[in-house]
């Protein structure tokens, strides 16, 4: 069994972080450069951490897969940051942004981590107006705010509907900037595809480049993974393409302990599904809930009228009606849940059914189209260009979509995992937004890990490791990695069945989204946990990838992550299954009050569920981290 | 949401790798539906073509919103194809009709050598950026966030600026093969903004330099570059950063910057 020590520093929650910062262990500045630090990924998270690390003195090596570290995920992310700067006087604060993430997620993230992730929030947007990030402002001049879902006040902050690529063009400069300076060694289109240890510990990775084919090996004195989310387990997903949970998942069968896989976001506003051939689903973000207003109608004969055409008093507006102080701002999990509430009743819009309305027209009519497109104008026009229908005239047609992994590896207080030396970052660890993260907190966590965590903890486990003492690439342990690599490929290329990847991705996608997505029960995760496997006997007998594994090979790269998710989305299952009860977005069916709220059982699950993995066709172990409230009394969520 | 399927002819660009010689390869996409996107139509093509035992046709793509860059399909000679004011992947097949042939090459300049098919090697970007499109702001020394007001018209153009999605069409779309948006962009971004001052001279003289050492050539006023910009940057951008290249080599005339401010 895997130890997992959460290290939560002792004394008051507001004293931890302080404390924790006084006592942890330091690297003298002469001797940090003899460190060698691989981050893998340079989203949010990756790039604030290697652009903060090699400031501090550290050398590192970053590695994406993207042909550019400024073309990450996060460069996607829409609506905004969470901050508790009260710049608003609306009442807001450290305390207030922690509880509300704490509440949000349903009591199933780590208190500490929490309290310490709002603590830093307001570094984090100081330091990104230091870089220029051009956040919207008043006419005074002074920084602007929007209120988000699951809070009260407004503390989000924004660049216009494009806050993840102003961010993330903020860490990517300061990361130019020590590329330039050679305090960090570039590498772009380098996929890590194994997690080399040595003597327990995490001592390096191996790398394919996906240009040349070539396959690598890194040794280092620690190694991060930044390496995102892996929501597109489910095929379709408001990710971009190419997000996926390969690091991770190797780091995984490297015995590093997955936590909550099944803790997967379903986001209430996204643009619905049209057809077969659809790649991605678009968001729509969650900002606009600030002005528009969701409804059916109340009577399922009127579901394929015009909007327009049903009177005022034939809409529910059932957010509001059933959520009257959070409205239409409650948090996505039971944002989402009551869309399909209300489909399943039959009252869902659009050809399919499987849609709700939201409204602009109050809005319009209240601060007029000009005011309404300066907030929104972006979205209005994404809307527009994938439906062909104007949002100023008609209300959009949204339904809930895969949004963010709230999963991840484990991690400690020092966002280590159970492995010493491997730290994971981001979206890519567990910790902080237990079974529902809100609105605007992922690019807060993401930086807050990068920026604020990771250039203070890291040291603390580098001050144990004596330097110059890292193996070298040339030891046994990096060629067994290199071995599985290359098997790996081999592999894949060798099947020249019939069946073309993306077959299988969808295939497990809608396993996964009608057993595993907003509603799940015993019988249906049971009945996943066969398909599951079978599809994947399937695909190593009958899958296709073309071409070669010398040169570019989009078609090998996608298999091999879509081989890894097959394995994934059984591990979801399992978690779902094992966890019987119901929170935040893990909703089983068996376990909900008579109004079809969530029904959480702290008595005996009020913890953490770490996968660890115990070999190819062996049942993975259970392990568990009891969460421990000191400064918040557990109760149920009410946003009524 | 319309539902008639129609079928096109695809003429598509077709090279193993970098330096080989490529040509146009005809393809049938059938059964092609109004809603689907450019992207999505190519995504069936190429799963046929795998069925087919043939080797899929490589194009870069991965937010498949408009915000990512990654995308870069040259659709019918133009960057990103018949729409102003979108990315490649925002390109849907209701521009198209029963019939039609649509040729697809990537984004070609010299700059950018192809790498394989419609996929091409952007790294001159980041090289750009690197030799100076950065403030520098060491994490932990940041003063408060509002402690500096900034005009709300000024935040404005700078986030107009730097919208920049980083595609390179500005540059496919140019006959010189100019990167003179691109620059100008993150130029103008960082030197409106007060925090961008301490190093706005050395920034445009070393993201210049960078430029033309890279190959791209110089800008002759055609504004292909705002044309093609899937976020519509403006070219009066490009005015606003030779006044600044102007005024920082005159500058350096009379007080030298040190060596390393150059980045060639
Ligand atoms: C459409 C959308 C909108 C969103 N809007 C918001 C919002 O408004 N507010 C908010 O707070 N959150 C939002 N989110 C969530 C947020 O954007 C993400 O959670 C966050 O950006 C993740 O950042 P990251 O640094 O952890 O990972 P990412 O940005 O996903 O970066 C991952 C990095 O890892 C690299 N990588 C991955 N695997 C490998 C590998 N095997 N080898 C090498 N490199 C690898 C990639 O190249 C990339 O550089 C949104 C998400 C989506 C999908
Ligand atoms: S795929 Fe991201 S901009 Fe087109």
């Amino acid at each position: 069994m895997a130890q997992l020590n959460s290290r939560i520093p002792p004394g008051a929650l507001s004293e931890k972080w302080r404390r924790h910062k006084a006592d942890i262990r330091l690297v003298n500045p002469a001797n940090k450069r003899k460190y060698e630090i691989i981050v893998v990924g340079a989203g949010l998270a990756g790039a604030s951490a290697a652009a903060t690390l090699s400031e501090l003195g550290y050398r590192v090596s970053c590695f994406v897969f993207h042909d550019s570290p400024r073309r990450a995920h996060s460069i996607a992310a829409q609506g905004g940051i969470n901050a508790a700067k009260n710049y608003q006087n609306d009442g807001d604060s450290v305390h207030r942004l922690f509880y509300d993430t704490v509440k949000g997620g349903d009591y199933r993230s780590r208190e500490a981590n929490v309290y310490r992730l709002a603590e830093v929030s307001v570094d984090i947007i100081d330091q990104c107006v230091a870089q220029g990030v051009p956040f919207a402002r008043e006419y005074g001049g002074l920084l602007a705010n929007r209120s988000f879902g699951g809070a009260q006040v407004s503390r989000t902050f924004y660049a216009r509907g494009q806050t993840g690529q102003q961010l993330l063009l903020g860490a990517y400069s300061a990361l130019s900037r020590a590329i330039s300076a050679g305090g960090v060694q570039m590498h772009v289109h380098s996929e890590m595809l194994d997690l080399v240890i040595v003597g327990g510990h995490a001592k390096g990775i191996v790398v394919r480049d996906l240009v040349t084919g070539e396959v690598t090996r890194h040794s280092a004195d620690a190694v991060v993974l930044a390496t995102g989310g892996y929501g597109n387990v489910f095929n379709l997903s408001t990710y971009a393409r190419g997000s996926n949970a390969t690091a991770i998942w190797r780091a995984y069968k490297r015995g590093a302990c997955f936590a909550n896989p099944c803790f997967t976001q379903i986001h209430p506003t996204c643009i619905p599904v049209t057809g077969d051939y659809q790649s991605k689903l678009t968001l729509m973000s969650e900002s606009l809930r600030n002005d528009g207003r969701i409804w059916v109608p109340k009577r399922k004969e009127d579901r394929l009228k015009p909007p327009g055409s049903i009177a005022e008093d034939d809409r529910d507006y059932y957010l509001e009606r059933i959520y009257p102080s959070f409205g239409n701002l409650c948090p996505r999990d039971v944002a989402s849940r009551a869309a399909k509430r209300v489909c399943d009743e039959g009252r869902g819009v659009g050809e399919t059914g499987l849609g709700v309305y939201l409204d602009f027209s109050e809005a319009i009519g209240r601060l007029g189209e000009a005011a309404v497109r300066e907030r929104y104008g972006n979205l209005f026009d994404i809307y527009h260009e994938i439906t062909n229908e104007n949002a100023y005239k008609v209300p959009m047609r949204i339904f809930p979509a895969v949004h963010y992994a709230m999963g991840g590896m484990w991690v400690d207080y020092n966002l280590m995992s159970n492995i010493p030396g491997l730290f994971v970052l981001g979206e890519a660890n567990f910790s902080d937004h237990g079974a529902n993260r809100l609105g605007a907190s992922a690019l807060m966590q993401g930086l807050a890990d990068g920026y604020f965590v990771i250039p203070y903890t890291i040291g603390d486990y580098l001050a144990t490791q004596k330097p110059g003492s890292r193996s070298a690439a040339d030891a046994p342990e990096f060629a067994q990695a290199e071995e599985n690599v290359r098997a790996i490929t081999r592999r894949l290329l060798g099947v020249k069945g019939k069946s073309p990847v993306s077959d299988f991705h969808k295939r497990l996608g809608r396993i996964l989204w009608q057993h595993c997505g907003m509603a799940r029960n015993k019988a249906g995760l049971e009945k996943a946990l066969r398909e599951i496997p079978a599809l994947r006997a399937e695909f190593w007998e009958s899958v296709n990838v073309p071409g070669s594994a010398e040169s570019l090979n989009q078609s090998l790269e996608r298999a091999g992550r879509v081989a890894d998710f097959l394995e994934l989305g059984e591990l979801l299952c399992r978690d779902a299954l094992t966890r019987e009860e119901s929170c935040g977005c893990h909703f089983r069916e068996e376990h909900q009050f008579p109004d079809g709220e969530c029904k959480r059982d702290d008595a005996n699950f009020a913890h953490v569920a770490a996968w660890e993995y115990a070999g190819e066709g062996v049942a993975p172990v259970r392990n568990v981290e009891p969460l421990v409230y000191e400064a918040v009394k557990m109760s149920v969520r009410n946003y009524k | 949401m319309s539902a008639a399927t129609f079928n096109v002819t695809l003429r598509v660009w077709r090279q193993a790798g970098p330096g080989q010689p490529g040509r146009f390869v005809e393809y049938a996409a059938r059964g092609v539906n109004p809603d689907m996107s450019f992207l999505e139509m190519l995504d069936v093509v190429n799963d046929e073509l795998t069925l087919r035992g043939e080797e899929p046709i490589a194009f870069a793509h991965d937010c498949r919103e408009g915000i990512c860059g990654t995308c870069s399909l040259t659709i019918d000679g133009k960057p990103h194809g018949p729409h102003g004011g979108v990315a490649s992947c925002q390109t849907y097949m209701r521009s198209y009709k029963d019939g039609d042939t649509i040729v697809v090459e990537p984004f070609r300049a010299r700059p950018f050598p192809v790498i394989k098919d419609l996929v091409t090697d952007r790294s001159a970007f980041d090289q750009i950026q690197q030799a100076g499109g950065f403030i520098t702001a060491r994490t932990g020394s940041a003063p408060d966030a509002n402690a500096n007001p900034i005009a709300k018209e000024v935040a404005d153009l700078a986030m107009d600026a730097a919208q920049c999605i980083g595609c390179g069409a500005c540059v496919a779309a140019c006959k010189n093969s100019s990167a003179m948006l691109f620059v100008a962009a993150k130029v103008s971004h960082l030197g409106l903004l007060p925090q961008g001052q301490p190093e706005r001279d050395r920034r445009v003289l070393a993201m210049v330099r960078t430029m033309d050492g890279l190959g791209f050539g110089g800008c002759t006023n055609q504004y292909e570059c705002s044309a093609a910009c899937p976020k519509l940057i403006s070219h009066d951008f490009i005015a606003r950063m030779n006044r600044d290249y102007a005024k920082a080599v005159f500058r350096a005339a009379f007080r030298p910057l040190p060596a390393d401010a150059g980045g060639e």
